[in-house]
């Protein structure tokens, strides 16, 4: 479904604040996995993530989606075969639009926009059924703009908004990161319902180890723009966060640095 | 400073208020939907008025002109937006470059500083000489409210289609229209042209109304748009909610900063060569107002954040 070819990215080539993001990467996705994705801070996760959404070109390497070579794509162009849930809840709804209006934005994306109407009456219907899966009640407020919601709310509706029109590959950037607890919970579970419901093949990034023990079926770890760690199949179900941090430190030499990986 | 002086002032302040309404329009399109402060307005509004009046006297129909004008608008939008997005340069910088070269386009398009059209022996669509004593419907107040009203209908129209939403969702938020699959630079592009065909028409209206093109008709076009565009928000910004409303709210704000700047006028407050630092500083202010209100009335900056009150 998925395949990330040796790609290569370094951010401010030839300064002293050189960092190479991605080193020779390579990761390939089969269809309907779930894949969950931890490291520490610049270990790379959000660079792969913009990579393959294609938010800068990148230095060397090849990405293809479902066999559909896009690395030379813009990132307006490869928004049809993705759905994007990002970290920042202002990040991925237009503040200003109605719930409504965003979520008909999204039923387009793909689709070559011209004059047609911006939403009909027929899609206000299908909307109103569809929120309902959130149980957040925006069905009854479809007109609001999305700036009157709060962040979970937002992030609930990108989610929805991101498996619209069903994607290829479903790519989370840490969406429940910026959440309280409780919220982000409620999120997750809502990803995972339509995860299942639609058999989306899903990267998930999370800070979260506990979630991304729990969710997926497969897990991988980066750190240094490399994977260090993947994890699938039974041993991932059996999986435990000691596991984890003990394979950690096997993998990487050092001890994990990140409190909130562990305690979160 | 007989009152009636001001009154009998009041028709062509009218007239005047909605010609530059339609400009205020073109800078509601980029100021506040794409988010762009689009600065080519001052040079495209003369280009405007120059291809209307040179289209007019070398024989053409006013219609014909007209959209001549709107077109050559459009065109400059074009050249901003290709400044901005194929070669990167920041819309500000963008839009002064054209603005620039614009001058002396607009000078090779007249020929001249400045080319005068009579009403006498053209058949302009609007005129100063029309104000009184012709039948309403040649009236300018008249011929341009109702121009303005099919020009928002149809704003009001496209602004609702997909093109028109892509837009709009450029302007409020670039990553999230890119992840939907919407090319923001030509969302972008397509806003700027829209803008400035407004602008040009607009300019066209204005140079058969005052009855010539002036290389410096355009100069401080974009204050005056963003005079109307902030007086409109603040009077009507609790009323009209809806996109057409809107548009109509900045008309009006164009046709009350003219009435403002007429009082001023007529109270003698300051001589006419000081009007342009008056428009300055009165849109300076306007433009501090949400900033101030933020910095030092905020009474909801911590619900505001939102992120964790799910």
């Amino acid at each position: 479904m998925l395949e990330l070819k040796n790609v290569t990215k370094v951010f401010n080539p030839g300064t002293v604040n050189e960092k190479l993001a991605l080193d020779n990467f390579s990761l390939t996705l089969e269809n309907g996995d779930f894949v969950t994705v931890i490291g520490g801070n610049g270990a790379g996760k959000s660079t792969m993530m913009n990579a393959i959404a294609g938010v800068w070109p990148v230095d060397a390497g090849q990405i293809l989606i479902d066999g559909i070579d896009v690395t030379k794509l813009p990132e307006h162009k490869r928004a049809k075969f993705l759905g994007r849930v990002f970290q920042d809840p202002m990040t991925g709804t237009a503040a200003t639009m109605g719930i409504e209006e965003n979520l008909a934005l999204a039923k387009r994306r793909g689709h070559t926009r011209f004059l047609r109407p911006g939403i009909t009456k027929k899609e206000r219907e299908e909307y109103k059924e569809l929120l309902k899966i959130l149980g957040l009640g925006l069905e009854e407020r479809l007109t609001s703009k999305v700036g009157l919601l709060s962040g979970g709310q937002r992030q609930a509706l990108t989610l929805l908004m991101a498996t619209l029109q069903k994607p290829k590959l479903l790519l989370l950037d840490e969406h429940t990161a910026a959440l309280d607890p409780k919220t982000a919970a409620k999120v997750l579970e809502t990803t995972e319902y339509i995860v299942n419901k639609d058999h989306l093949t899903t990267l998930m990034i999370t800070h979260n180890m506990k979630d991304a023990i729990t969710h997926g079926n497969r897990l991988i770890m980066l750190m240094d723009g490399k994977i260090i760690l993947d994890i699938r199949g039974e041993e991932k179900k059996k999986l435990t966060v000691e596991d984890l941090l003990h394979k950690f430190e096997e993998a990487s030499g050092e001890e994990f640095a990140n409190d909130k990986a562990i305690l979160g | 400073m007989n009152i009636f002086n001001l009154l009998n002032a009041m028709p062509g302040v009218f007239s005047q208020g909605l010609i530059w309404g339609i400009t205020a329009i073109g800078i509601y399109i980029t100021y506040r939907v794409l988010d762009i402060a689009d600065l080519t307005v001052d040079g495209s509004l003369c280009t405007g008025g120059a291809v209307c009046i040179m289209m007019m006297l070398s024989g053409h129909n006013v219609f014909i002109a007209m959209i001549a004008a709107t077109l050559a608008g459009m065109l400059t939008g074009l050249v901003t937006g290709l400044f901005h997005t194929f070669m990167g340069i920041p819309a500000i910088l963008a839009g002064i470059l054209s603005q620039l070269g614009l001058y002396s386009v607009n000078l090779k398009i007249m020929g001249k500083a400045n080319q005068a059209i009579n009403v006498d022996k053209y058949d302009l669509l609007v005129s100063l000489r029309y104000i009184k004593g012709v039948v309403f419907y040649k009236n300018p107040i008249f011929v341009v409210a109702l121009t303005i009203l099919i020009l928002v209908l149809v704003l009001y129209w496209f602004f609702g289609t997909e093109l028109g939403c892509a837009l709009r969702a450029t302007g409020c938020n670039g990553n999230m229209a890119r992840a939907q699959g919407i090319n923001t630079n030509k969302s972008k592009v397509l806003g700027l042209m829209i803008s400035n065909g407004l602008v040009g028409l607009s300019g066209a209206l204005l140079a058969q109304y005052q009855g010539f093109s002036d290389i410096n008709m355009g100069r401080g076009a974009i204050v005056i748009g963003l005079a109307a565009v902030i007086i409109g928000e603040a009077v009507f910004g609790k009323i009209f909610k809806n996109f057409g409303f809107k548009l109509i709210g900045v008309v009006l704000g164009s046709i009350i900063y003219y009435i403002v700047l007429q009082i001023v006028i007529w109270l003698q407050i300051v001589d006419t060569d000081s009007l342009k630092l008056l428009s300055a500083l009165i849109v300076a202010v306007f433009l501090a107002i949400p900033f101030w209100k933020n910095k030092y009335f905020s009474k909801s900056a911590l619900k505001k954040g939102g992120n964790n009150n799910a």
